[in-house]
């Protein structure tokens, strides 16, 4: 604990009391992830709604809050407001070809202007957790996190049926193989459709529950949220393959996704318990999923590549 | 079964790669018509297979399944009659997906998907009795990924996949161009059986001649977008690799006449 305060670092006990907090964020964008990963890994599509869906989702739960509604039926609210943005990105890409990239970046760029009316023209909007009965907040980490995590794993019980079902199956379907599926007779642009829209549905409803935990819903709350998302993706999936070397159980896999979420925002801890400049995050965000996206290719290339296979024809030689 | 009334399909109709595909093309199955189509690259095999199947819609002519007229209906709603393979085994499989998980997926081609289970108990051992069949023991790996499975392996599961649900019309689109010799006869052993198990009613694109000869009721030749040799029953029985070869050469030799006028 010495040496820490030697280096000019804040104590081991400061960072551990800091940990709650992470855990509770990192449970909340954990449930932002699992939407994420309906569109990213189910159906290959990098949506980029997200940004704007997430802050979407504050700021209906925020002002319908503050307005006398209960924080639950708030909460709700934002999971429909989150679905008709990712209904609209569904739109723009499988009726109107669009690619799927740049739907999702047109909807984004409009949501900046919905999210500012939805607020009245305030960037920023706070709900007095005394005032106000809010379903999660900072005031008490604790709590928090345990609602955190009964929402949480109500949503992988939900996930885990919902793509078990013949239309879940065929949402899996259309993403693994979109020919095979309109052979098999699936429509995938409704596939396609139905997938953005819950998806977005899933982040709103997370932007919902950090505008209630930080006690304020910000025009900016989504910006970056896809890569923080993928980040907590693609940390669970490595945990995972790492924890079941043989496969595992598709909810556990959804589980992984939570666990990411918590190991990400505990690693963001440690950064700022390390004094680093705040500022300086999303750039290491950015580094630690591009190292991350990177892994499997790096690995391959360890196993065949044309350097080693290069150098081994030099080595046979000799 | 199946007519094709004029079809007509010209691709990138008004630039320089104008391609006029399928030319007044029309063809009409009996139930239970098992043809296989032979003709030179860009005879127009495929381009009728996916005509059929209706990966786009045609410039004009009619496609009539079983009295449905079909011409307007879209990829998806017309799968409820077809069954597909494909040239390439990557295409007919969801490859991050179990081997009974697409069997279901096939098994539920044409009917709403709702929120039921996706595979229940009782179709799995409908599966695995049916993968038995193919003798290539998928049946203990019903959990296994198809991503997993060989060329040869997927393009049997697809066919299982094709006529577990009885389609109308089976389309077999070169399906044993890709594999090596021995499996693709495997291949065509196993659609030859089910084939006739179920009494479908097939077409099938083959570059094999003696294939053609070998398998099936009836035998079509395309060339420029429609048929030019239609022969069934004993007069196919007779055909020789031979005879379709002169044909070959005798449509490829007009072509070559007609670049000699052209080029002179």
């Amino acid at each position: 604990m010495n040496a820490a305060v030697c280096l000019g670092l804040p104590s081991i006990a400061n960072l551990i009391s800091r940990m709650p907090g992470g855990i509770a964020q990192g449970i909340i964008w954990g449930i932002m992830a699992l939407g994420l990963y309906i569109t990213f890994r189910l159906l290959d599509i990098a949506d980029l709604t997200v940004d704007g869906s997430f802050a979407t989702g504050g700021a209906v739960a925020i002002m319908l809050i503050t307005s006398g509604c209960p924080a639950w039926a708030a909460l709700i609210a934002a999971l429909l407001a989150g679905t008709a943005a990712g209904l609209c990105t569904g739109v723009l890409h499988t009726r109107l070809g669009i690619p799927a990239i740049l739907s999702g970046i047109l909807t984004q760029f409009a949501l900046y202007s919905i999210n500012l009316r939805i607020m009245g023209m305030s960037a920023n909007r706070s709900a007095n957790p005394d005032t106000f009965k809010l379903l999660i907040t900072m005031r008490s980490v604790p709590k928090a996190i345990l609602t955190g995590a009964v929402l949480a794993a109500a949503i992988v019980a939900v996930m885990y049926w919902y793509f078990g079902t013949e239309q879940g199956s065929a949402i899996r379907a259309t993403g693994s193989n979109p020919n095979m599926s309109r052979a098999q007779g699936i429509n995938t642009d409704n596939m396609k459709l139905i997938g953005l829209a819950i998806s977005n549905g899933m982040v709103a409803l997370s932007g919902g529950l950090m505008a209630q935990y930080q006690g304020f819903a910000d025009v900016n709350m989504g910006r970056g949220s896809i890569v923080i998302g993928l980040a907590a993706i693609i940390i669970g999936e490595v945990l995972c393959d790492a924890a079941f070397r043989k496969g595992c159980e598709f909810y556990m896999r959804l589980l992984f996704v939570i666990v990411g979420g918590i190991v990400y925002y505990i690693v963001m801890v440690i950064i700022l318990w390390l004094k680093l400049d705040p500022n300086d995050l999303k750039l290491f965000t950015a580094i630690i999923v591009a190292v991350f996206l990177a892994v499997p290719h790096i690995q391959a290339e360890r196993k065949s590549s044309f350097k080693m296979a290069g150098k081994r024809s030099l080595n046979g030689k000799a | 079964m199946l007519k094709l009334d004029n079809i007509c399909k010209t691709f990138n109709p008004g630039t320089i790669n104008e391609k006029k595909a399928l030319q007044n093309l029309s063809l009409t199955l009996k139930p239970g018509d098992f043809v296989t189509v032979i003709g030179g690259n860009g005879a127009g095999k495929s381009t009728m297979l996916n005509a059929i199947a209706g990966v786009w819609p045609v410039d004009s002519g009619s496609i009539t399944i079983d009295g449905i007229n079909v011409t307007g209906e879209c990829e998806h709603k017309r799968a409820a009659y077809i069954g597909r393979v494909f040239q390439d085994p990557m295409l007919g499989t969801a490859p991050n997906m179990q081997i009974e998980e697409n069997l279901a997926l096939a098994m539920r081609r044409g009917k709403r998907r709702g929120l039921r289970w996706g595979v229940t108990k009782a179709e799995r051992e409908q599966y695995r009795d049916r993968l038995k069949g193919l003798g290539l023991g998928l049946e203990d790996r019903m959990t296994a990924k198809v991503g997993l499975l060989s060329g040869g392996q997927r393009q049997a599961l697809t066919l299982l996949m094709a006529s577990l649900q009885k389609p109308k019309l089976l389309l077999l689109d070169e399906h044993t161009a890709a594999l090596d010799p021995a499996t693709a006869k495997k291949v065509l052993d196993i659609s030859d059986s089910i084939i006739r198990e179920n009494g479908l009613t097939a077409l099938m694109i083959t570059h094999n001649m003696k294939d053609a000869i070998n398998h099936g009721t009836r035998l079509i030749m395309m060339n420029e977008g429609h048929i030019i040799l239609d022969v069934e029953g004993e007069e196919k029985k007779k055909l020789t690799k031979q005879q379709l070869m002169e044909k070959f050469a005798e449509i490829a030799g007009k072509q070559v006449e007609s670049d000699r006028i052209l080029l002179s």
